[in-house]
């Protein structure tokens, strides 16, 4: 069998990787939904909530973890909830001349 | 029905694609709102896959975290004023942070427990947790400036610099004998230095600067989730939060260039403070030689011209003057006279904050012009109404060589015909610095609050002229 990557090397390919289509998608985005920009990563990085649910969902790992889990689904899902509707709210406002 | 790691690994994937696509949307205006739809998609998969994977076993704290999560964010996203929104970023950047340390010291425990502790992850778990507090913290600061419950002056003192860089190598230390040892202490004072590194990194950055200090904690609310995305070896993470970094980071740099300044001199320069006295506007102005005008004489000429500009900063924000301006833009269309709005990339407190307010108060997104669009269009323009902005128009940025805003590129108001600055009083805007637009011969000044201000000239417009 061959030698297997470490996955912290392919953690590190995504990652660079990731940096790069960022840059391109976010110079894209238009200065006038700049605020709606920062509120819709704001939202997305919510997405330590899945990290949040790993913590708070294993009971073996004993109550005080899942407790300190449960504290970072609560930050993590305002973010998300707050987030999303926060933009949409913004992003309703912007209309064209009639 | 259980989730194997594949299948995860598959809905991951789909929900880092919707993720890229909902950023993508806000390339413009039309496709933003289907944008933002992508992204709750992509987020509500990223949920149902995490909870039918083998490692999620109970539900309890999960289900009550999201409740309370969702009931909270939804009510504070319904009511929240836009002109509060950079408050409201800032704490909603501090609770990514808080949640990104919990994850990692919680995390920890759940390895710990399970015997699954190595060098390689404690150092992730570090770098998650450090990343997450400073982000938290620098936050909450962040916050307490733009609430007004913390002053907006930087806070400077002697030797600031070698404490934090002091600080910073302690923090280091400290992560790197916890990933070598495993040692509970590390961990928690290496928690407590970067909670602390959070305050002393945002404390001496002035209140003028907020359009990048929002930015910067945005970008590290992203390497926060990266982290962690490291340390759970989770890919949907590192790619979200390299997605939320590159966009704080290009963000700041946006801002720093609006305002010609490096983002090395941002964080540690200590620029603006909160401004002067403010009394007797008139006999101040006077003095200083600049002109002011009443209602009635910008109503005048504006009635007559064929295309105003109107220059908006944060004041029209403090004023609440926005729906008056779109009355007037209405009023004035209504006489034939084009009406365009000139924003600055750093007036108010956050980029694009003024795009948001004017879109608020029902103005068209196409006459809302960004700096480079519309300077070209001032020397063909009768009348400039500058409403609460100051520094993003002051000449002193490309005629002053020993101005602090030189070389900041700015909205050339001054090359109008005739120029209206609403203004409260004569103090100077956020950087301190004199306006030399104010002594200009076709610039005159108008005193008062400016949505009674604007409120008068419409009430003159509808009177049907002189």
């Amino acid at each position: 069998m061959p030698e297997a990557l470490d996955p912290s090397l392919v953690a590190l390919y995504v990652f660079v990787l990731a940096c790069f289509i960022g840059y391109w998608v976010i110079w894209g985005v238009t200065p006038s939904l700049h605020t709606p920009l920062v509120a819709l990563t704001n939202a997305i990085s919510g997405i330590v909530l899945v990290g949040a649910m790993l913590v708070a969902g294993d009971p073996e790992a004993g109550v005080l973890v899942q407790l300190i889990g449960f504290l970072a689904v609560l930050l993590a899902s305002i973010n998300v909830f707050g987030g999303f509707l926060v933009t949409h709210r913004m992003l309703s406002m912007f209309k064209k001349k009639k | 029905m259980d989730f194997s790691v594949n299948q995860q690994a598959l809905a991951y994937l789909a929900s880092a694609v919707l993720f890229i696509l909902g950023l993508k949307g806000l390339t413009h205006p039309a496709t933003a709102r289907r944008g933002n739809l992508y992204g709750m998609l992509g987020m509500l998969i990223a949920v149902v896959a995490t909870l039918l994977g083998r490692e999620v076993q109970s539900y309890g704290f999960i289900i009550a975290g999201l409740a309370g999560g969702a009931v909270i964010g939804s009510i504070v996203a319904m009511r929240i004023q836009m002109t509060a929104m950079p408050q409201l970023v800032a704490a909603l950047h501090s609770f990514v942070g808080l949640a990104a340390v919990l994850v990692g010291i919680g995390t920890f425990f759940h390895k710990a427990s399970a015997g699954l502790l190595n060098p390689v992850l404690m150092g992730e778990i570090s770098a998650g947790v450090v990343i997450g507090a400073i982000t938290f913290t620098g936050s909450v600061i962040a916050f307490g400036k733009l609430q007004g419950l913390l002053s907006g002056a930087p806070v400077k003192f002697t030797g600031q610099h070698l404490l934090n860089a002091l600080i910073g190598l302690a923090t280091i230390a400290l992560a790197v004998h916890f990933a070598m040892t495993g040692s509970l202490w590390s961990l928690f004072l290496m928690t407590i230095l970067a909670l602390v590194i959070g305050v002393t990194l945002i404390i001496p950055i002035g209140g003028a600067d907020m359009p990048v200090i929002i930015s910067m904690l945005n970008s590290y609310s992203g390497w926060a989730a990266a982290a962690t995305g490291f340390t759970l070896h989770n890919n949907l993470l590192i790619i979200v939060g390299a997605l939320v970094g590159c966009s704080g980071a290009i963000l700041s740099f946006i801002m720093c260039k609006a305002m010609n300044r490096s983002i090395i001199n941002v964080v540690f320069g200590g620029f603006g403070s909160d401004g002067g006295s403010a009394d007797s506007a008139g006999a101040q102005a006077a003095e200083k030689g600049v002109k002011s005008a009443a209602v009635e004489d910008a109503v005048y000429w504006m009635e007559d011209a064929g295309k105003v500009i109107i220059v908006p900063g944060y004041g029209m924000a403090v004023a609440q003057a926005q729906h008056a301006l779109k009355e007037m833009m209405e009023l004035l269309n209504a006489r034939g006279v084009e009406v365009k709005f000139a924003i600055h990339p750093v007036a108010g407190r956050m980029p694009g904050h003024m795009n948001v307010l004017l879109a608020e108060a029902d103005i068209p997104y196409d006459q809302v012009l960004e700096m480079d669009e519309i300077n070209s269009e001032f020397p063909g323009t009768d009348v400039v109404l500058v409403v609460g902005a100051n520094d993003v128009v002051n000449p002193a940025a490309k005629e002053d060589p020993t101005s602090p805003i030189y070389g900041m590129p700015i909205l050339e108001a001054g090359k109008a015909r005739q120029v209206y600055f609403l203004k409260r009083s004569m103090r100077p805007g956020y950087s301190g610095v004199d306006n030399l637009l104010f002594y200009q011969d076709n610039t005159y000044l108008v005193f008062g609050d400016a949505k009674d201000t604007i409120e008068g000239m419409n009430t003159a417009l509808k009177g049907g002229g002189h």
